[in-house]
Formats: C-alpha cells, structure tokens, sequence
C-alpha cells in the first residue's frame, strides 16, 4: 500500500509577480525536477501541486525558504492513451462512489500509458487502490513516478 | 438657533459654580452607590464635600476604557436597572463590547444637547431632518432622531444604507437637515449625481457630520456637492453619544455642552492638564448624568482646548478638530475597531495563526478593512475549497464581532513585518484627504 501512495507537494502562494518563479528557482537550485504539476487558483491565492522526483528534499528546501507547503498522498494512475481511457477510469470510481477532489496529468507516458495524478479523500484511497486493482488499472509504484 | 440661551450663552463664573456644584451631587454619588468608583476615590482621599471649585477635579481619578471591560456589563452603573430605560453599546478593546445605560433622566439630557447641537448646526423646528446615521446599538441613529423630535424637526429616521431611497426621500420629503458620517454624505453626493440629481432639486441646508475624523477638503467638496452648510459633531457613548459637542455657524471649532460634560486636555503620559490651544488627550466629566456618569473619562482622541466668547453668543469652551487618537483604535465607516479585537477572534479560530496584519484602505468612498492572515501550520490545505472554508469562517467571525465586514486575505507566511519580535498590526492607506 504504502509503495503505491505517491508524494505530492503543494505550495500556498499570493497572486502576485514573480512567486511561482520563486517557487521553480528554488527547486533547481537544490536539483529537485518537477514531473507534473498543475495550480488551482482564486482571484487572491493559488495553491501550486507538483510531483517532483525528491519530495522530501523538496518540502525541506521550499519550508526553508518561506513558503508555506504541504505534502499530501496521491496515487499515479495509468491510464490506457487512447479515446474513452480516462472516462473509463473514472466510471469505476464513480461507480464505487469515489469524489475525486482533483487530478492532473504527467507529461511522459509510461509504457503507452498516459499518468494521472488522482487526489481522494484519504479514507477513500483504499478502495480506489482496491477497485483499480480489480479491474486491472495499475497504479504506479511512488519509486518509479520520481524516477519519470 | 440657539435652543436653550439660558445655558449655552450663561455667564462663565456663572457656569462654574454650576459645574462645581454637579460634580461635588455626582461624586457623592458614586461615592454612595458605585464601589469601584468608592475605592477609587478613597485611594486617593477624595471627599465629596471637599469638592469647592473646578480646580478641584484634577484631584479626581481617571476612568478608562478598561475600566469599563473590567466591570462589564453594568458594575460602574450608578442607578439600578430599574431605572435604566435603554442601553447602547459601542467597541470594546477585547470581545465584549462596552455597554453604557441611561436613565429617563438621561434620554432627556441627551435629547437637549442634541436639540443644542442641531441648533448649533442651524437647525429650527421647522426643519425636516433626515437621521442616516445607523439605529441601533450605536448611539447615532437614536440620539440624532430623539434630538431631532426635542427640537421640533420633523424626523426622517432612515437608518444608513440603502442610497437610492434615501435620496429619493431627500428629494421627495424635502429633507433641510441631513445627519451622517461625513463619508456617507459624499456617497450619497456621489449617487446622486449618478442618479442625475441635481442639488438644487434637494432642500438640503445643513449636515451634521461625525462619528469619524474629516478633513476641511471634504467639508468643502460635500457642501458644494449637496449645496449645504457641513457642521462637525462629537460625541461618544461613553459620555452620552453624539452632542457632546459641535459646531456653530463660526466653524473650525466645537462647542462642548460644559454644563453637563466638562472638557480637559491632558498630557496622555503624564496624566497633567495642559494650557489651552496645547493638544493633548481630551477628557470628559458627566456631571448631570444619573446612569453612568464617568469621571475624567479618557477618550484617547486628541485635540485643543480654547475659551472666550464665541461670536455665534455661545459661551461654551471651544475643542478643535481630532487630529489623532493616543492608541491604536481605528474608525471604520463609523464603527471603532481596535486590533486587540480582531486579535481576540483569531485566538478563537484553531486553524489560524495569531500572526496578522490590518490594512486599511479607501475604496471609492468607503473605508476597506483587509485583514491579512498568514498560511501555515493547520490554516494550510491543498484545496481551493478548504482554504475558502477557513476564509469564510475568519470572516463571518470578524463581522459578528466588529459589526463592520472585513474582507479576509490569505497570505504567505513571513509576509507580515516582524519588527523588534513585535509585528506592525495596522497599515492605514487612507489619506486625510481622502474624507
């Protein structure tokens, strides 16, 4: 179980110049790659979410730094790269009544697979992992999304 | 007009041994019926009868605004509730607000500084004088309105808010006499213009604009827009509520109704009186007042002092504009806030941190409270919806209890400036100007 919940680092910013540029600056600078990310805005704030290849460094580095981060569990589908791939998915979880709170994708794909970052509810996790599982949906392993 | 000549326009000598004679009845009764006012005096042996000429007061105690926290709600009350027929209640400095009560006795007093004050401000029976301060706990919106009804005005008592109708009401019930926070008045100039009403479709003469700091620019840009003569009145609920002074015809400066509130100015450090024409921290004595009559109640507004007769006929003593406050209190379209409130409601919400910032700008007319919390520790959430949550949550808090909404903004930790380990709490953008 524990191999299959990957990391995911988010970061609260201002809506104002030059943050988020911060935020990537700072990473390189301490070698962590940004895999995925996608960022959820209001008119004020935004909260940044990235898979990165080194989460705990990650966290360490931008904490360092000032800005306010979480880590929070996410799991790293693969999904068939094809029409109807994602719908597919999603039924399931539909199905078992599974609310996605959000999900982005990554920018490689693995073995013709595309990725997909899912965040559930924490109670939810297992039965996702148990229903993918089910119906033959891998779920890739932490160590291999930081290796992307 | 003047309404009451045989007060306001009394022989100085005259009034004093008025004065002497009211504080000597007032501190004799606190002394009998009020036992944090009897240990106060005590400590410093004070007697009643030793009370024999108005040098005499700055033998008295102070009473603060932790005073009143500290016995709240009704431990300085000199009368019984019994005889206490209305409360009000304005900011306190933590999170109860500070209640003041009043007899009928006390209605009535108020009712006739406010007739003064009307008067002072060019007001006749004849006018129609529409109330636009708020009704309420607040003292504005009753005290003007009761005024009004003394004085013999016909009363429109509209309450604040809701522009369009007050204007068309101003316009339709040819309301002469306008009362409102000077901000509120330039709204209103200002919707009116966007209305396409034009002054001299109103029958406006005077405003009686207070509750908060105005500068002369706006006293000359709200007379030139709602073509009216603008008069400054002060007041606050501790001491009655608005009527504890205003302007007359000769402006710059206001009458104080020494006859029942007697004015100081003292050095807020030191606690000594200052000369005349020195600013200093304006202190009032209630010497008429049944239900609450504090003594050398310190305001924290600062201002002068000057004396001599009046060209209007007044014989008054004369306080200036308030130029500043001694602490840190902050006037948001009327209402008081103080930091240590907004402070005291953080401490209550456990996902917030005790780290913020006030800024306060204008926008437009209105005053804009921004309340700056810092994201970290439990305030953190990696959704948009949770974050919003905790905003919404900090923000109802907030209103319920400053009575003003304040907008609520997420920021990044270490944002607020920490200077010396103590944080800058309030940053006010708002130019005197500007009122």
């Amino acid at each position: 179980m524990e191999k299959r919940l990957t990391k995911q680092v988010s970061v609260f910013l201002e809506n104002k110049s030059g943050r988020l540029a911060e935020v990537c600056q700072t990473l390189g600078a301490n070698s962590v790659n940004i895999r995925a990310l996608c960022i959820a805005d209001t008119s004020d704030f935004g909260i940044l979410r990235m898979i990165v290849d080194r989460p705990t460094e990650a966290v360490a580095c931008l904490r360092d730094a000032g800005f306010s981060v979480g880590e929070t569990n996410v799991l790293a589908v693969q999904i068939p790269d094809s029409p109807g791939g994602l719908g597919g998915v999603l039924k399931l979880l539909q199905s078992r009544a599974v609310n996605v709170e959000y999900m982005y994708a990554f920018f490689t794909t693995v073995e013709g697979n595309a990725v997909v970052v899912f965040r559930v509810a924490d109670e939810q996790i297992q039965l996702v992992v148990d229903e993918l599982g089910a119906n033959s949906v891998p779920i890739l392993p932490s160590e291999d999304v930081y290796a992307l | 007009m003047i309404w009451d000549p045989y007060h306001e326009c009394m022989d100085v000598e005259q009034r004093a041994e008025l004065q002497v004679r009211r504080l000597r009845e007032t501190v004799a009764r606190l002394m009998a019926n009020v036992p944090v006012y009897r240990e106060k005096f005590q400590a410093l042996n004070v007697r009643p009868e030793e009370i024999r000429s108005i040098e005499d007061l700055e033998k008295l105690p102070f009473t603060t605004k932790d005073d009143l926290r500290d016995t709240y709600p009704f431990g300085l009350f000199a009368a019984p509730l019994a005889e206490t027929v209305r409360v009000h209640a304005s900011s306190g400095t933590t999170g109860k607000p500070t209640v003041v009560g009043y007899t009928a006795q006390d209605v009535d007093i108020w009712s006739e500084v406010m007739a003064r004050s009307i008067g002072c401000s060019g007001g006749t029976p004849h006018d129609v004088l529409q109330v636009a301060y708020g009704y309420g706990l607040f003292t504005g919106g009753l005290g003007l309105h009761y005024g009004g009804e003394r004085m013999g005005c016909t009363v429109i008592p509209m309450s604040s808010g809701n522009s369009e109708r007050q204007l068309m009401m101003m316009r339709d019930l040819g309301a002469t006499i306008l009362a409102c926070t000077p901000s509120y008045a330039l709204t209103l100039a200002d919707i009116a213009e966007e209305m396409g009403i034009r002054a001299e479709e109103l029958s406006l003469k005077s405003g009686i604009f207070g509750a908060e700091p105005w500068s002369e620019g706006s006293r000359e840009a709200v007379e030139r827009k709602l073509g009216l003569s603008a008069h400054d009145i002060y007041g606050l609920s501790e001491i009655i509520g608005p009527g504890v002074a205003n302007e007359c015809e000769v402006k710059g400066a206001l009458h104080v109704f020494d006859d029942h509130f007697i004015p100081e100015i003292i050095d807020p450090q030191s606690g000594k009186p200052v000369p005349d024409g020195e600013p200093g921290e304006l202190v009032f004595t209630c010497i008429t007042k049944r239900a609450l009559p504090l003594i050398r109640y310190r305001t924290r507004d600062v201002s002068t002092l000057s004396r001599g007769l009046c060209p209007c006929g007044r014989t008054h003593p004369r306080m200036g504009r308030i130029t500043g406050r001694t602490d840190d209190m902050l006037i948001i379209r009327g209402v008081n806030v103080f930091p240590s409130q907004i402070e005291h409601v953080l401490l209550g919400i456990e996902e917030a941190e005790p780290h913020y910032q006030l800024v306060v700008r204008r926008e437009g007319r209105l005053d804009v409270l921004e309340v700056q919390v810092e994201v970290a520790g439990a305030l953190f959430a990696d959704t948009v919806r949770r974050l919003e949550e905790v905003e919404k949550k900090i923000s109802d808090a907030l209103r319920s209890a400053l009575s003003v909404s304040a907008k609520v903004k997420l920021v990044e930790p270490k944002t607020i400036e920490r200077s010396m380990g103590k944080a800058k709490r309030v940053i006010d953008l708002r130019q005197e100007s500007d009122v």
